[in-house]
């Protein structure tokens, strides 16, 4: 499973805070992962686990007045956490490009899309005007869009979804980032144009090398594209492996829950598995013991750990609390998906 | 964009029609008639039935609507009844009057208005904003003629800063003295004026910066490298700026009809006041030209703001 080891991001304790009524909640609590060249990993979970603040994290873009950022994000040896920010704004675009979910909301209005893919190239090159001009076409055409010199002087507005994907990524890729942080970037899209997106991705990674974080709710996207995976609950990682191992060994209860509750196409008897309850919010989220617990309320609690950490139960496959060992579903003990 | 001027300049033609039709039948709907209060009791009554055939006033009313609209498109909005002029050489004069100090307001108001957005928005919740906002609570809480009869008192009469009435000075003379002096009788109304009218930009240019600046293309910018100065000025300040300019037209409409109540204030000769001299003394052609004048501004006041949303806006633009 070892490819070519580059490591891109070593991110360590990470803690994001955010202040709500005055009080700082943990949004992102003790985040510990890596990024490699050539990899792609996907940080998956629901709205609100906090898979969106570690993007906001990387990159340092939060309000600052009400955020507090703890722990470390090395990007080689140089600490993104605390970085100033007119040094953040050389690697900004640069070195590190990101891809947001709603391509319409994402663009400016009022900017014809080529010049908003420019404006990249003026801030990190020395190219003038005509080259970046000409650098855009390049980008426009190595993302598949149609007719790139006609699309240079377009409005966002003007533009389909998929086009308007195309253009943000191109924005994102300009400068041969080393790392590109994906934030659901097919979540607003048509199915069809999805797959095509997300191979689009993956052609500019082969070429580029770069490493993609890609962030999403959608396991379908994650089966698809990734190669490791980190899975969310609640601020925290529950599980961490590769992504054949996810899909393979779930051992954590929620991860477990969650392929359960992915519809399968061969069984339409079947009904759907649902986790029960609902995320908690930031401030409601239990501060000690299993956060999930509360949903998997048939596991006695002697079986959870008091303050549960993560375990390396094979090599690369991280577990966090020990309660995988007893988990079992409610009603259906034996239908453990995944084989 | 010029499909979309076009466009919007030919809805504009039916627009007039009705509006002239509206102010004629409003003219004729009002009591009295030119006439009625201005002449003697003994004068004798078949004398003032020859005046009112000779005015045409006798005839049907489609033929009065169509010699009105003919005239009007030969220049002639007819005659005052009180002062025995043309309406339209009455209404030259003031014209001007209003329209260097309408000039003077907006430029002030805008002056004024912008950085004072500009600084709300972007210190949203602190000081300054709150600054702001007091200035707009007491400029906007304040019926305006308080301000201006303080402002008389304070600055023309105890200070004797400035002039309190008129549009220029008696004594002045030569080409740049006249000039002075009408500059100068302007500047305390203009300045007064421009005060009360601020409060609505300043809102929504603070407003239009709060919401752009949590917009996703905002991130989009920082998440490109693009420094914090550039964010604010190039993307931030460019998209809070359309509310101001489709308000731009209805504001200079606004300034060029005249405002009523700072002309009589300050005994200034322009439209406003000519439109409050005309309703006391019953000047009936006088009045129904300048509500037609009033009613056109309206609409050119619209069209300037489409035509000014549809550059600087291109989701507008028709292709």
């Amino acid at each position: 499973m070892e490819k070519q080891s580059d490591l891109l991001l070593d991110i360590q304790h990470l803690h994001t805070a955010y202040r709500l009524h005055g009080k700082f909640y943990d949004a992102a609590d003790d985040i510990n992962i890596t990024l490699k060249r050539d990899e792609i990993l996907s940080v998956v979970g629901e709205s609100g686990c906090g898979k969106s603040t570690i993007a906001a994290s990387i990159i340092g873009l939060y309000d600052h007045k009400n955020t507090k950022v703890t722990g470390d994000i090395l990007y080689n040896e140089l600490n993104l956490v605390g970085l100033n920010e007119a040094l953040f704004n050389k690697i900004r675009g640069n070195k590190i490009g990101m891809i947001f979910q709603d391509p319409l909301a994402s663009l400016n209005p009022l900017m014809r899309v080529g010049d908003q893919v420019a404006e990249t190239l003026y801030y990190h090159t020395d190219m003038n005007e005509k080259a970046r001009h000409e650098r855009v076409i390049e980008l426009f055409n190595q993302v598949g869009m149609p007719k790139p010199e006609e699309m240079y002087s377009m409005y966002p507005h003007e533009l389909s979804g998929g086009l308007r994907q195309r253009v943000v990524i191109a924005m994102a890729v300009a400068c041969k980032p080393e790392i590109i942080i994906a934030d659901e970037p097919t979540t607003a899209l048509d199915v069809t144009i999805q797959a095509q997106i997300l191979d689009l991705l993956e052609d500019i990674q082969k070429q580029s090398h770069s490493g993609i974080i890609l962030i999403t709710h959608d396991l379908g996207v994650v089966a698809e594209t990734a190669d490791e995976v980190a899975v969310m609950y609640g601020g925290q990682i529950v599980e961490k492996a590769d992504v054949k191992t996810i899909f393979s060994h779930p051992l954590h209860p929620y991860t477990r829950s969650l392929l359960n509750s992915m519809p399968q196409s061969d069984d339409e008897s079947e009904d759907l598995h649902v986790i029960q309850g609902t995320v908690p919010s930031l401030q409601n989220m239990p501060r000690t013991g299993d956060r999930f617990a509360p949903r998997i309320p048939w596991i006695p609690e002697s079986d959870h750990e008091e303050n549960p950490t993560m375990h390396e139960v094979e090599p690369g496959h991280w577990v966090r609390c020990i309660c995988w060992k007893t988990f079992h579903f409610q009603d259906q003990d034996a239908a453990v998906s995944g084989e | 964009m010029w499909k979309t001027i076009l466009r919007r300049f030919l809805v504009m033609i039916p627009q007039i029609i009705i509006l002239s039709f509206l102010v004629f039948v409003l003219a004729k709907m009002m009591p009295g008639d030119p006439f009625s209060g201005q002449i003697n009791p003994n004068t004798d009554p078949k004398q003032l039935a020859a005046l009112k055939q000779a005015a045409g006033l006798n005839d049907p009313i489609p033929v009065q609507y169509g010699r009105w609209v003919g005239n009007l498109f030969r220049g002639d909005l007819g005659t005052s009844y009180i002062q025995h002029v043309p309406v339209v050489s009455l209404i030259a004069d003031r014209a001007v009057n209003t329209f260097w100090l309408s000039l003077l307001s907006t430029i002030i108001t805008y002056a004024i208005s912008i950085p004072m957005g500009i600084t709300a928005g972007r210190h949203q919740d602190e000081w300054q904003d709150q600054a702001v906002e007091i200035f707009n609570y007491v400029t906007y809480a304040v019926p305006p003629f308080v301000f201006y009869i303080l402002a008389i008192w304070l600055f023309g009469f105890t200070l004797g800063w400035f002039p309190i009435s008129g549009s220029v000075s008696a004594n002045a003379s030569g080409f740049w003295g006249v000039i002075g002096s009408q500059f100068y009788h302007m500047l305390l109304p203009a300045i007064l004026t421009a005060l009360v009218t601020t409060t609505g930009i300043v809102q929504y240019l603070r407003t239009g910066i709060v919401d752009n600046k949590v917009e996703d293309y905002v991130r989009t910018a920082h998440s490109k490298g693009v420094p914090e100065n550039v964010v604010f000025n190039k993307h931030i300040l460019r998209n809070s700026l359309l509310p101001i300019a489709s308000n731009f037209g209805t504001v200079i409409t606004g300034l060029l009809s005249g405002s009523m109540i700072i002309e009589s204030v300050f005994s200034y000769p322009g439209m406003g006041k000519l439109f409050l001299d005309s309703i006391s003394q019953r000047d009936y052609t006088t009045l129904t030209a300048l509500i037609l004048i009033f009613g056109i501004l309206t609409l050119l006041g619209n069209l300037l703001s489409d035509i000014i949303m549809s550059i600087v806006d291109p989701r507008i633009r028709i292709k």
